[in-house]
């Protein structure tokens, strides 16, 4: 009963946490601009934090370099589950433009399970917002909650 | 006293980037400050010796999402300079309202971080509604939000038509007058200003010998800014740097502002005097071997409307009168490759980015070295923060506009 609630909960209101792994700042500033009046993601209560602990869903933008990785990597084993991991921009999904840098590893999923990848450069403000809700059915399905 | 070592980042609430600094403190006072890098570095420099210089711009566009438009301007410049290769006056004037309008994208953006890092979020939330009236006007010009590529060597790949320019400068009418309603409150509030003022002084003497640029600059009194030295339509179109003299966080919000207002003017300028007639001319229809064919007229159209009937849940601006983008590219032939060594400066919206640029004859670049504003703004950063208290850390970090990406590379 009470598990049904808190299943529930998470469901109906995903916190993000974003990580900035090595991108340009231009999927940074449009995952940013999700938050703001045009776009609002608040209305799908989704709320972004600063703490990983809070959070329910990670965002990842960038390439994953060879300093950044143990960060990504840190930050991603502090989230509590049951989480979901969004790679954002070509460079978050395979590295990008930055493919062949020489440090730089790849995309986010050398490090780190990916659940939905949000392509473009930089991935438009919808796009991302399509791409959280896409990892709120990956959740329900890790929850049990599929009908 | 007791010293604690207190972590500033890599992933902090305040940065949307990863800047760690190691923050010495005793009781609530900073006493020392220490920046480790490195997180956002992807040695893109290196590059050049895999991608030929036309497909560096769109690397270099990649250095800083946020001001994508004036590193490739910077770019092209120096490159240009290296081939010898006049650009058309029209694609020049192009070339300052992009860049402008990169300009007034970023400061809004910025004004808006500002305000959130010392807690108004409500605040935060206007500049970015204002901003992203902005970002429409380069959707609709260059089919892209942020990294708009509207530059190539020897002019740039989109062209303006009049309804479009007239469109753009109701759209930035309009902000203005938002801007405006927004200066009470960010310039003479009690509470921001009890935030501001006086937080990491920076004196005049100081930013002169820690080599400080942009905003921080002028802001500390130095009347210095690269758009002086005439580049694109600046030479034409004349230019004065605003100036403020306390030094302070608060005098360094101010010059963002009121540059913001004054590259609205800019693009304004640009748009009443862009030359005509000259796009016919000088128009080349395809560059070197491997640049990307322009999009057909009717290909665009159908992109665009598809796109449209897309966001039409949205709550946005009107849409441009025409969404037919001009096809055109406004450019000047380029032949061969370049050999010789070329050195940039430009102005971006945090201070100046120089470029140093060596080809040597192949398609490859042999060299290509970038400066950029923030690399210079992080040695008064360090002397800000000693003697500042905790809680003003994160107002006089965000003062210097980091870009780390930009610093990084």
């Amino acid at each position: 009963m009470l598990g049904n609630m808190i299943n529930k909960g998470r469901i109906k209101s995903p916190w993000v946490v974003h990580f900035d792994c090595g991108s340009c700042n231009g999927c940074d500033i449009e995952v940013l601009a999700c938050l703001t009046p045009i776009y609002d993601i608040e209305r799908f209560g989704i709320i972004n934090v600063g703490n990983p602990k809070h959070a329910d869903v990670l965002l990842v933008t960038g390439t994953v370099n060879q300093r950044n990785k143990h960060v990504l990597k840190n930050i991603y084993d502090q989230m509590p589950g049951p989480k979901a991991v969004i790679a954002i921009g070509a460079c978050g999904c395979t590295g990008g433009v930055f493919r062949e840098a020489y440090n730089v590893v790849g995309g986010v999923d050398k490090v780190i399970p990916v659940d939905v990848y949000v392509p473009g450069c930089p991935a438009r403000p919808e796009a991302i917002i399509d791409g959280v809700v896409a990892a709120l059915e990956k959740v329900k399905t890790l929850l049990g909650m599929t009908a | 006293m007791a010293r604690t070592i207190l972590p500033f980042g890599p992933q902090h609430p305040v940065l949307p980037e990863p800047l760690h600094l190691k923050l010495t403190i005793e009781d609530e006072t900073v006493v020392e400050a220490l920046p480790t890098l490195g997180y956002v570095h992807r040695g893109l420099e290196k590059l050049c010796e895999v991608r030929d210089f036309n497909q560096m711009i769109q690397i270099v566009e990649r250095v800083c999402g946020i001001c994508s438009c004036l590193h490739a301007l910077c770019y092209c410049e120096g490159v240009e300079q290296i081939m010898g290769v006049e650009v058309p006056r029209r694609a020049k004037y192009l070339r300052t309202i992009w860049g402008e309008l990169h300009r007034i994208h970023s400061h809004l953006l910025w004004l808006g971080l500002f305000a959130d890092a010392f807690g108004f979020e409500s605040l935060f939330m206007q500049f970015w509604r204002v901003r992203e009236r902005v970002m429409d006007i380069m959707e609709a010009t260059c089919g892209n939000r942020v990294v708009v590529s509207v530059n190539v060597i020897g002019g740039v790949r989109r062209d303006l038509s009049p309804e479009q320019c007239q469109w753009i400068e109701e759209q930035l009418a309009v902000s203005e007058k938002e801007i405006k309603q927004l200066s009470d409150t960010i310039l003479s509030d009690y509470t921001v200003k009890k935030r501001t003022v006086g937080k990491g002084v920076l004196t005049k003497e100081q930013a002169y010998q820690l080599g400080a640029v942009g905003p921080m600059l002028r802001g500390s009194g130095w009347a210095q800014d690269a758009r002086q030295t005439g580049y694109a339509a600046f030479g034409e179109l004349g230019f004065d740097p605003i100036v403020e003299y306390d030094g302070d966080s608060y005098a360094r919000c101010a010059v963002r502002f009121r540059e913001t207002l004054q590259a609205i003017d800019i693009v304004r300028l640009a748009i009443a005097r862009l030359p005509a007639g000259e796009t016919a001319a000088n128009v080349s229809g395809a560059m070197e071997d491997d640049t990307p064919k322009p999009v057909s007229a009717g290909e665009r159209r159908d992109i665009m409307q598809a796109y449209n009937r897309d966001k039409r849940h949205r709550l946005a601006a009107a849409p441009p009168p025409n969404l037919d983008l001009p096809a055109g590219l406004v450019a000047a032939k380029v032949k061969g490759k370049p050999d010789g060594e070329a050195v940039t400066r430009v102005e971006q919206p945090r201070g100046e980015l120089m470029y140093y640029l060596k080809g040597n004859g192949s398609k490859n670049m042999e060299r290509v070295r970038i400066r950029t504003p923030t690399f210079a703004n992080i040695p008064p950063l360090l002397a800000m923060l000693p003697g500042c208290e905790l809680a003003d850390v994160p107002v006089i970090v965000l003062s210097i506009d980091p870009c780390i990406s930009c610093t990084e590379r």
